[in-house]
């Protein structure tokens, strides 16, 4: 079988798919790409299915040499690596690959045709990093054997790829919102450097709450929870399962591939929207993937 | 009981405010009838709620909620016959760290502390936080110390607290701000083993003192 070699790792590279179900209630949350939507528009423009495992590279990006010849592409955000992206390109044997420090946002996937042939766990290929579920952050030397599960011709480059956008972060009303006031809505946040695939830690104006004690309850993906210092924590793919801190919103699906793309520092705003307003946002992003 | 959407991807159903047998009786058949429902992606159940993930893009908020309205409405195959799992902890000095003010706090002896602690049978309410943290009920209300009022940065693995009146087992290094009694050898979660949970919901768990420092 051939591979692909890492020559060297990047900051954090992992293998995701789309993550792992089934398991919250053993307090393993999904995982999977922290930019879902980068992941199957490459895996879809490289002629996989969606869901095949792929390289994901945060800030720094890794290198690779390829042992035989592949058709790859590379999606989210632009690590410099001289090849154009949302395009599938042709790799020769041989070939290297090198990505560098990131031009735009955090994450940069690295999609290969027949997808990556990792061992899953627990029925999926995504790297948990915090519990070393489906593996560890790549290192040199690591090599990742090439599957042979394309379901189709690789596609054109994309057209049209759609903005991330640079406005406010859209959430609908999370299961306290009642028991705060508008402050969220009216403040701008930075992105602070603790962040991970865990959590995005936001540092700005304290968020005041009536909520008092409250029961540990569930906890979904991009809920934003308020500790009592009042700083918002989004809670991202890694996400505890449960927590008792109250929840004042919680980020749209179409926004998750957003939340990927924030690096430390960067500055987010938010702004309400109903479920309605979140599913139509959601349905046009899903067309797009569709004509691919 | 109340069921609202969480986010535009998951349903929450609460069956009230405060724990009670009937609350959590409704969480544990919900959750054993969900398990592997086709409109479910993932569970979330807790003292007195279920969160429930669902693909947006293939079933609404709507058709969730008469899901789940439909399973509470009919009784379900008996819940899984428990397991009884013995989890052998070594208390005291380096591993339990706090024993002593969970000892002064409750006005016992530690070894008053231990004895009380290990005489009981503890049921797993269920488990999350972070990776296979099972939240057990049953410590004896005298036993009830308050979290410490900042959470350590590192509680090594394995660690046997008590938060309030709960206690738990820290299946991994994390932070955290229950009081840690002791600490077992046993591994909660290992990564390698399929299923790797070790505990599930309505598990039923005895502490054995192995060595106390």
């Amino acid at each position: 079988m051939s591979a692909i070699r890492v020559l060297s790792p990047g900051l954090q590279t992992t293998v995701q798919d789309l993550g792992r179900f089934g398991w919250t209630h053993f307090g393993i949350s999904a995982s999977g790409a922290a930019d879902a939507f980068a992941l199957r528009a490459g895996n879809l423009l490289a002629g996989n299915a969606e869901n095949a495992a792929a390289v994901e590279m945060t800030l720094m990006g890794a290198a690779f040499e390829f042992e035989a010849a592949t058709v790859i592409a590379l999606t989210g955000s632009d690590f410099g690596a001289g090849l154009p992206l949302w395009t599938p390109v042709e790799m020769k044997a041989g070939q290297t690959l090198r990505c560098g420090p990131s031009q735009s946002g955090a994450r940069c996937y690295l999609c290969v045709r027949g997808g990556l042939a990792v061992p899953k766990a627990m029925g999926s290929a995504s790297t948990h990093v915090i519990t070393s579920v489906g593996g560890r952050p790549l290192r040199t030397g690591d090599l990742l054997p090439i599957g042979n599960e394309a379901i189709r011709r690789p596609r054109p480059a994309a057209q049209a790829v759609p903005p991330l956008g640079d406005g406010p972060l859209r959430v609908t009303d999370g299961p306290q919102a009642e028991n705060f006031a508008d402050d969220l809505y009216h403040a701008t946040y930075t992105v602070s450097e603790e962040s991970n695939r865990m959590g995005l830690r936001l540092h700005g104006p304290a968020i005041a709450s009536a909520a008092g004690h409250m029961l540990t309850e569930g906890a979904p993906l991009g809920a934003v929870q308020v500790p009592p210092d009042g700083q918002p924590i989004i809670l991202f793919v890694e996400h505890q399962t449960t927590g008792g801190y109250p929840k004042p919103a919680n980020v749209i699906s179409a926004d998750f591939r957003r939340l990927g793309q924030l690096r430390p520092r960067d500055r987010v705003t938010f702004e309400r929207v109903t479920i309605e307003q979140a599913l139509r946002v959601l349905q046009q992003q899903e067309q797009w993937l569709y004509g691919l | 009981m109340t069921i609202r959407p969480a986010s535009d991807r998951s349903l929450h159903v609460v069956f009230g405010d405060r724990i009670t047998p009937e609350a959590y009786a409704s969480v544990t058949h919900l959750t054993h009838r969900l398990e592997g429902a086709r409109e479910v992606l993932n569970l979330h159940p807790a003292y007195t709620s279920v969160l429930i993930d669902f693909d947006p893009r293939r079933y609404t908020h709507e058709r969730v909620e008469a899901l789940v309205r439909a399973c509470l409405a009919t009784p379900g195959p008996p819940d899984p016959a428990p397991r009884t799992v013995e989890i052998p902890v070594d208390f005291g000095g380096q591993c339990g760290p706090d024993l002593a003010d969970v000892a002064s706090h409750t006005g016992l002896s530690p070894e008053g502390v231990i004895e009380r602690f290990t005489a009981v049978e503890y049921e797993v309410y269920f488990v999350g936080f972070s990776t296979c943290f099972p939240y057990l009920g049953g410590l004896p209300p005298e036993l009830a110390t308050p979290r410490l009022s900042a959470p350590r940065k590192h509680v090594p693995e394995g660690s046997v607290a008590i938060g309030g009146q709960q206690a738990g087992v820290y299946p991994l290094s994390s932070p955290g701000g229950w009081r840690l009694i002791g600490r077992t050898r046993l591994r909660l979660f290992d990564p390698q083993s399929v299923p790797p949970p070790l505990l599930r919901m309505g598990d039923r768990v005895r502490f054995v003192p192995e060595e106390t420092h």
